[in-house]
């Protein structure tokens, strides 16, 4: 089963490959991986799509818990969280093609961000479901190029305070 | 404030972390370092011969005193060659610091000379690890490394030290303290969960106490004897456990696992209860992992959350230090345990004895015949056992003879590589041990092979005055591969037979130590005497029988309670028929 995982770590050099060290040695799945700096400038926010059994999250979570830089590890998934992805695609269009193209971009509330004779590049952003949409539609126009953000994930706030706190794992090593 | 270099602080550092000894070996970008050790007397440095052995012997030392080992190598193949030491030290959560020199700070990343990527080598292989780019950082740096080494589930910490850094100055405050955010082990136990694992014990009509490594590295001897003795459970030791229980006690039916005693197996197998402290469940241990203790509830105490259901299902998990969190066990049984317990847990016992006697360990040695290895190493144990010697191994057959036979009555005083299984670990281990405790009888037990794997640190032994004392159980083969080849590859034994091993007792000599061989079972006893009177450091060569088994065995992948205990009779006929792959007459040492 997919899980969302949010990481929070020290922002420094070594401690992204710690994590994606870890993914590969241990062979855990890596869909996606996403980082920033958080609004404290020595903490970056991780978003890590992975899958696996019961038993393989589990190990997941308490590794990750292991990793000296990692400060916290949120499993999403244990509460209702907002997910989101971004998406750059460079559509190619022939001049009969580009009204659709406009037209398809506008149903998604997408923004042409780059435009040439031949080209478009669109911008879109929403959850996986939607970014799966779109590029199904424009895929017959021919896309030329496309690049994903993988995916961020932040815990529903009014959810948050009543129901399953997002439970972080007790740190030990 | 006077200011000091990098190299100053380092060696400042060290001092206040209480350092005495380090295993070290200098090149081009650590050598400010050496120059300033050298200028100094309050640690000392011992100049091994290859890097691997230092961080062995840091290893050695760590596992022998408690506390964390020292090594300092340069960059580049330095580097390269003590990583095996270090994926050694993290597989046995040993505590270890290990500096690395590295190229100056400009040049990282320009392939200069004796350049490595010293962080992404060891990441794998290392609790934690840190590029000093700032001298300003180095004293804060070596405080975190040894708390980190040393705290939690202790492992090897590698601080990489650019040689700019190690000339440049600051000002040198050692800090008090440390505190990293995140990283914060849990030592003590849930009590809800505590009270919930004395309750199962009190229910248990079948329990067995499995106890691993980390009894030892928690110092949690006292507390798990006294747990034992006050509910009379039994105890079975994994590997890396030995003497944290005392092999000889009553209560202890040995060792467990793919070469552990009928009863250790046979007991887990059939107990009902099993209490794992500081034990992993390592595959070595399990066998096949859906039938492992099939009507058994576990708990495990563990101070790392992630070894708690990584392999097993873990009924009763409790995270923390095994020495608190069994003390703490101990006071809420002790206001529970009513009645006789040896009463109450007879009829187990009973079993167990009845499985003591049915398959106790054995071997025959006739006195006309080639010395048996497990006579051998019996031997020594039992001439040596009244100095509370400290033993290391080597990996292999001999390992496991010396695992069944040596019954060490303290902790701290087996050393040998378990979870990675290196083969050379147990001379410079042994002379790592020696070095922490110049007064002790130091032994190794190691096999031909792997003693091969590090015999240059005969010359640090003789040069540092070591006096450890190698038995070479010599039997011209890698005898676990060779025993592997007999059971499941029908006798094959594809390069597992050494065809040429050296006259190790001219080895010895030819680096100034003594060497000895003891050819006869008539002449063990005093070999061994011989051996242990010698003040320097000695090879005792042992060619013993070559097609000797190491039984019981549990095949990878197999049941706990399904164990080889002899030879099968296939095998038998085959051996009869003489070594398949062995050119005649090139075995010098049985002809000698």
């Amino acid at each position: 089963m997919e899980h969302i995982i949010s990481v929070t770590l020290e922002n420094k050099s070594g401690a992204l490959s710690r994590v994606a060290g870890l993914f590969s040695g241990r062979g855990f799945n890596i869909e996606s991986l996403s980082v920033a700096p958080t609004l404290d400038p020595t903490v970056s926010m991780m978003t890590i799509v992975t899958s696996g059994d019961e038993r393989i999250i589990e190990q997941i979570l308490k590794q990750l818990n292991k990793i000296i830089d990692v400060i916290k590890v949120v499993d999403l998934n244990e509460s209702e969280a907002v997910g989101r992805e971004t998406a750059l695609i460079k559509v190619h269009t022939r001049s009969e093609d580009r009204a659709e193209a406009l037209r398809i971009a506008d149903i998604f509330r997408a923004n042409v961000v780059d435009s040439s004779p031949t080209s478009y590049t669109i911008e879109v952003t929403g959850d996986v479901q939607k970014i799966q949409a779109i590029i199904q539609l424009l895929q017959p126009l021919g896309i030329k190029e496309i690049v994903r953000t993988g995916r961020i994930a932040i815990a529903r706030e009014a959810l948050r305070a009543v129901a399953s706190q997002p439970r972080p794992l007790a740190k030990a090593n | 404030m006077a200011q000091l270099t990098g190299a100053e602080i380092f060696v400042e550092a060290l001092k206040r972390e209480g350092v005495k000894t380090i295993f070290a070996l200098p090149g081009g970008v650590v050598l400010k370092i050496f120059d300033v050790l050298h200028q100094q007397c309050d640690v000392e440095v011992i100049l091994t011969r290859h890097e691997q052995a230092a961080g062995h012997m840091a290893e050695g030392y760590a596992k022998a005193t408690g506390k964390p080992g020292v090594c300092l190598i340069t960059s580049g193949p330095g580097m390269t060659n003590v990583i095996t030491a270090l994926a050694d030290a993290y597989m046995d959560s040993v505590p270890m610091v290990c500096f690395s020199g590295q190229v100056p700070t400009a040049m990282i990343g320009n392939d200069a000379f004796q350049e490595a990527d010293n962080i992404g080598l060891s990441r794998p292989c290392t609790k934690y690890n840190f590029l000093v780019k700032d001298v300003n950082d180095l004293a804060q740096t070596i405080k975190e490394a040894f708390y980190i080494a040393s705290t939690g589930r202790p492992g090897p910490v590698l601080v990489d030290i650019p040689k700019d850094i190690s000339m440049d100055k600051a000002d040198f405050k050692y800090p008090d303290s440390v505190s990293i955010r995140g990283y914060n082990p849990t030592y003590e136990g849930s009590k809800w969960k505590i009270k919930q694992a004395a309750d199962a014990i009190m229910k248990s009509r079948r329990p067995i106490l499995y106890i691993g490594g980390g009894v030892q590295l928690s110092g949690a001897s006292q507390e798990v004897r006294e747990l034992a003795e006050m509910t009379q459970i039994p105890v079975d030791s994994t590997l890396m456990a030995l003497g944290a229980f005392p092999g000889g006690h009553p209560l202890s039916l040995g060792m467990l696992g793919m070469h552990g005693t009928y009863v250790a197996n046979m007991a887990m197998h059939y107990s009902d209860l099993v209490i794992a402290i500081g034990a992993r469940f390592d595959d070595r241990v399990t066998g096949k992992v859906s039938e492992f203790c099939p009507n058994a509830k576990i708990i495990h105490i563990d101070i790392d959350p992630t070894s708690i259901r990584k392999n097993i299902h873990v009924d009763i998990p409790i995270v923390g230090d095994c020495k608190r969190v069994v003390q703490e066990l101990n006071n809420v049984l002790r206001a529970t345990v009513n009645g006789d317990q040896k009463e109450l847990r007879k009829p187990w016992w009973d079993q167990l004895n009845e499985w003591k006697a049915e398959h106790p360990l054995s071997y025959q040695q006739d006195p006309d015949q080639l010395i048996k290895p497990q006579y051998l190493i019996d031997r020594v144990f039992q001439l040596t056992r009244d100095r509370d010697p400290i033993v290391s191994t080597d990996v292999g057959q001999h390992q496991m003879w010396s695992a069944q036979y040596f019954q060490l009555a303290n902790p701290n005083t087996w050393l040998t590589s378990g979870g990675l299984g290196t083969m050379g670990f147990g001379f410079p281990a042994a002379l790592g041990a020696q070095a922490a405790f110049r007064d002790r009888l130091v032994l190794c037990i190691a096999g031909d092979g792997s003693v091969q794997m590090n015999t240059q640190e005969l010359a640090t032994a003789v040069v540092s005055n070591l006096p450890v004392k190698v038995f070479i159980i010599n039997n011209r083969f890698h005898g676990m591969v060779r025993q592997w080849q007999d059971l499941f590859y029908e006798g094959r034994y594809a390069s597992s037979y050494l065809d040429q091993t050296p006259d190790f007792v001219k080895l010895a000599e030819a680096y100034g130590a003594a060497g000895l061989r003891i050819k006869t079972p008539n002449e063990v006893d005093d070999g061994i005497r011989e051996a242990i009177a010698i003040d320097k450091p000695v090879f005792i060569d042992v060619p013993v029988d070559q097609f000797e088994n190491c039984y019981p065995m549990i095949p990878a992948g197999g049941c706990n309670h399904e164990m080889i205990l002899e030879d099968p009779p296939e095998l038998r006929k085959r051996q009869t028929t003489g070594v398949k792959g062995k050119k005649e007459s090139t075995d010098t040492i049985l002809t000698a």
